[in-house]
């Protein structure tokens, strides 16, 4: 124990950080959640006297909202589809990667590169890859596709409208599911690098003396002992994916979908700021505690799952 | 199954690209490996041991030299085909699998005509389980094993396919003392039931000498001396050999020879006839020198432990390479410990002489 006398050194030491967590975390959290059960709050009504009674009113309105459901939906979609994808290829990827000698710390840093990136900028150049690039204004129409539709034409396929006018929730989300994907990989495959290359080389030894086929290899001993690893990038990959908004924005724009139909794509997150943005800081605290629920209740059911199967 | 090393090699290339002075790991290791022996391979770290065993397993490919299994020359066979068990050093036992799943793992490995039944593969796993006294506890994890546990279950998953050759690397080096103690004679007593060839690696000499029934003493690579344990100890081929073996380590010595007499100092210790005069290193034995009234060696008591059966006399001799001269008797024979001085004599078939220069051991006819 510290003595007493020290004790105000310690306090003095902390302060910086706990003035500052309390503030910008604790306060807005207790703040959050006060104005999710005024009934109505907005912060310009409030500035201009106005008083709000204690109910449940905003959860109800957030509820009964019909743009809310397809929110849902979208963040749920983008979610599951995402999470598995990625984490199976950044797993095939990082065990690929771990077991080149060549060019693997070059070939890493590539890999890498997309982490340190401005997702925005990222999103850019997905849109224009799936874009129909340029319009032109004699034809009124457009004349140059993406690279995506180039390949499947010089496949001989029918080009796409994916994200342009009149393309479809199906095609937007597949553009969506692609980018993300893309985006959440670097992540994944340099904590599951680090994992594999902390796994002691002697297992793989052992194994090998008994002859054990490459694929049950990975299967029996790298997968099980990577599952710290795995439980973890799922877990926060579900995180993410309940939080995804950026990346709608990166590729949409912030209209969050094609331009004949602006908010189809709209998430848990762009929810909450399109009510902020409309004064309505009730209805975005509700959505916000909703999402946090929603996030808990995957993340405890993951942790339920996942107990099973990490081993020790 | 024999094993045969012939002119065996190993050269690492250089970490450190400027100097690019190559490593040679074994030095042209040729030795033949008779059916069924257990063979200790000793030596100080970094004198390639583990090297020669991770080449006989095939974990690493030798640079020149052929290794043979009975007839084949498996010099070029991966290391699953070359029908070895390994225990490695710090066993290597899956974490995430129970005692059985380790065990069966290799089993479940075999396919085509040597596919097994579930119920084969469970009975030759209970066989190897009961061969190393584990079948109590084969549904527990390895974190739930002691040190000694783990390493039973180690050469259980390494004998469940039942290997031609058994190879363990530092098999005892993660036990305390009395489990050290307890293993080994438990390796010897597996390896005499199963009649596997074994081979295993050590730095420990007494672990080596204790259960073997042939050692290779190696340094920097190259082999020093191959024999029965304790006909190296009686007969070392040189310095090295005669240091590294034995506890207490062996009683060094500057000296001389002239005139067909060994001297320390001034004293002649020992007649030689027919050596050349030069320069010697003496090793005598702890158990070669005895005090007596008489004695040929003078040296300075420093003191006396008392061990139960055995005594040691400590004393000190301004020509030792050792910081003391120590003696190994009966705890019967009183020494007189408030004397200043003590005399030695010298049992000649403890006593060996090594040139100076060569280190190589200097032979002379006992008279």
């Amino acid at each position: 124990m510290v003595d007493s006398k020290q004790q105000w050194k310690a306090w003095l030491y902390l302060s910086p950080a706990i003035i500052l967590l309390l503030v910008f975390t604790v306060w807005p959290i207790f703040n959050t959640l006060r104005m999710a059960f005024l009934n109505g709050y907005g912060n310009m009504a409030a500035m201009g006297g106005a008083t709000f009674d204690l109910g449940i009113q905003n959860f109800l309105k957030v509820i009964e909202y019909d743009k809310f459901i397809d929110c849902l939906k979208t963040t749920a979609i983008l979610c599951v589809a995402t999470v598995p994808i990625s984490t199976t290829l950044a797993l095939l990827i990082a065990v690929a990667l771990n077991s080149i000698k060549p060019l693997q710390k070059t070939l890493q840093t590539i890999f890498f590169l997309p982490y340190v990136t401005n997702s925005i900028a990222i999103g850019m150049v997905f849109a224009t890859m799936f874009n129909i690039v340029g319009y032109n204004p004699v034809e009124r129409a457009a004349d140059t596709w993406g690279i995506i539709n180039n390949v499947i034409q010089f496949f001989g396929g029918e080009a796409i409208s994916w994200i342009n006018q009149g393309s479809t929730y199906t095609a937007n989300i597949a553009v969506m599911i692609v980018y993300i994907v893309w985006n959440a990989l670097p992540f994944k495959i340099l904590i599951l690098l680090g994992g594999l290359q902390s796994i002691n080389k002697q297992y793989y030894d052992a194994a090998k003396v008994d002859g054990t086929p490459k694929a049950r290899v990975l299967t029996r001993i790298t997968i099980p002992l990577l599952s710290p690893m795995l439980a973890y990038v799922i877990i926060t990959g579900f995180i993410g994916g309940f939080k995804e908004y950026s990346s709608i924005v990166g590729i949409f724009g912030e209209k969050m979908g094609p331009p004949d139909d602006a908010g189809r794509l709209n998430t848990m997150v762009g929810f909450v700021y399109d009510a902020l943005e409309k004064d309505r800081q009730g209805l975005a605290s509700a959505g916000a505690l909703i999402l946090f629920v929603i996030i808990l209740i995957v993340t405890l059911f993951n942790n339920k799952v996942i107990k099973k199967h990490v081993h020790y | 199954m024999k094993v045969v090393l012939e002119n065996l090699t190993k050269i690492f290339p250089s970490r450190d690209k400027k100097s690019g002075k190559e490593v040679v790991a074994v030095n042209d290791f040729t030795f033949e490996i008779p059916d069924g022996q257990l063979v200790g391979l000793l030596g100080p770290s970094g004198c390639g041991k583990s090297t020669t065993l991770y080449m006989i397993s095939g974990l690493q490919k030798p640079s020149s030299g052929k290794i043979y299994f009975g007839d084949d020359d498996v010099t070029e066979l991966s290391t699953e085909n070359r029908g070895i068990g390994l225990v490695f050093q710090n066993y290597a036992l899956y974490p995430h699998m129970t005692v059985q799943q380790n065990i069966l793992f290799p089993l479940q490995n075999l396919g085509g005509k040597d596919k097994l039944s579930k119920q084969e593969m469970l009975d030759r796993a209970y066989e190897a389980a009961r061969l190393v006294q584990i079948d109590e506890l084969m549904d527990r994890k390895p974190s739930e094993l002691s040190g000694g546990q783990q390493q039973r279950v180690a050469i259980a998953r390494a004998l469940v396919k039942m290997p031609r050759v058994l190879l363990l690397d530092e098999p005892l080096s993660n036990l305390d003392a009395r489990l050290r103690l307890q293993t080994r004679e438990e390796i010897r007593r597996i390896q005499k039931e199963t009649g596997i060839t074994t081979i295993f690696v050590t730095h420990d000499q007494e672990e080596a000498m204790s259960i073997s029934d042939v050692i290779v003493v190696m340094k920097l690579g190259v082999v020093q001396q191959i024999g029965k344990p304790q006909d190296v100890y009686d007969d070392p081929k040189n310095l090295f050999v005669a240091t590294f073996l034995g506890t207490p380590p062996i009683n060094v010595l500057e000296g001389k020879v002239e005139g067909g007499k060994v001297y320390i100092g001034d004293e002649a210790v020992m007649n030689v006839n027919g050596v050349e005069d030069q320069n010697v290193y003496i090793g005598i034995r702890p158990e070669g020198i005895e005090p007596a009234a008489d004695g040929v060696l003078t040296c300075k008591l420093n003191n006396v432990e008392v061990m139960g059966r055995d005594a040691s006399v400590v004393s000190s001799h301004e020509n030792s390479v050792n910081p003391v001269v120590r003696a190994i008797i009966s705890s019967d024979i009183k020494v007189d410990t408030t004397a200043e001085a003590v005399k030695f004599n010298i049992k000649p078939h403890k006593f060996f002489l090594f040139n100076k220069d060569t280190e190589e051991r200097v032979y002379f006819e006992v008279k």
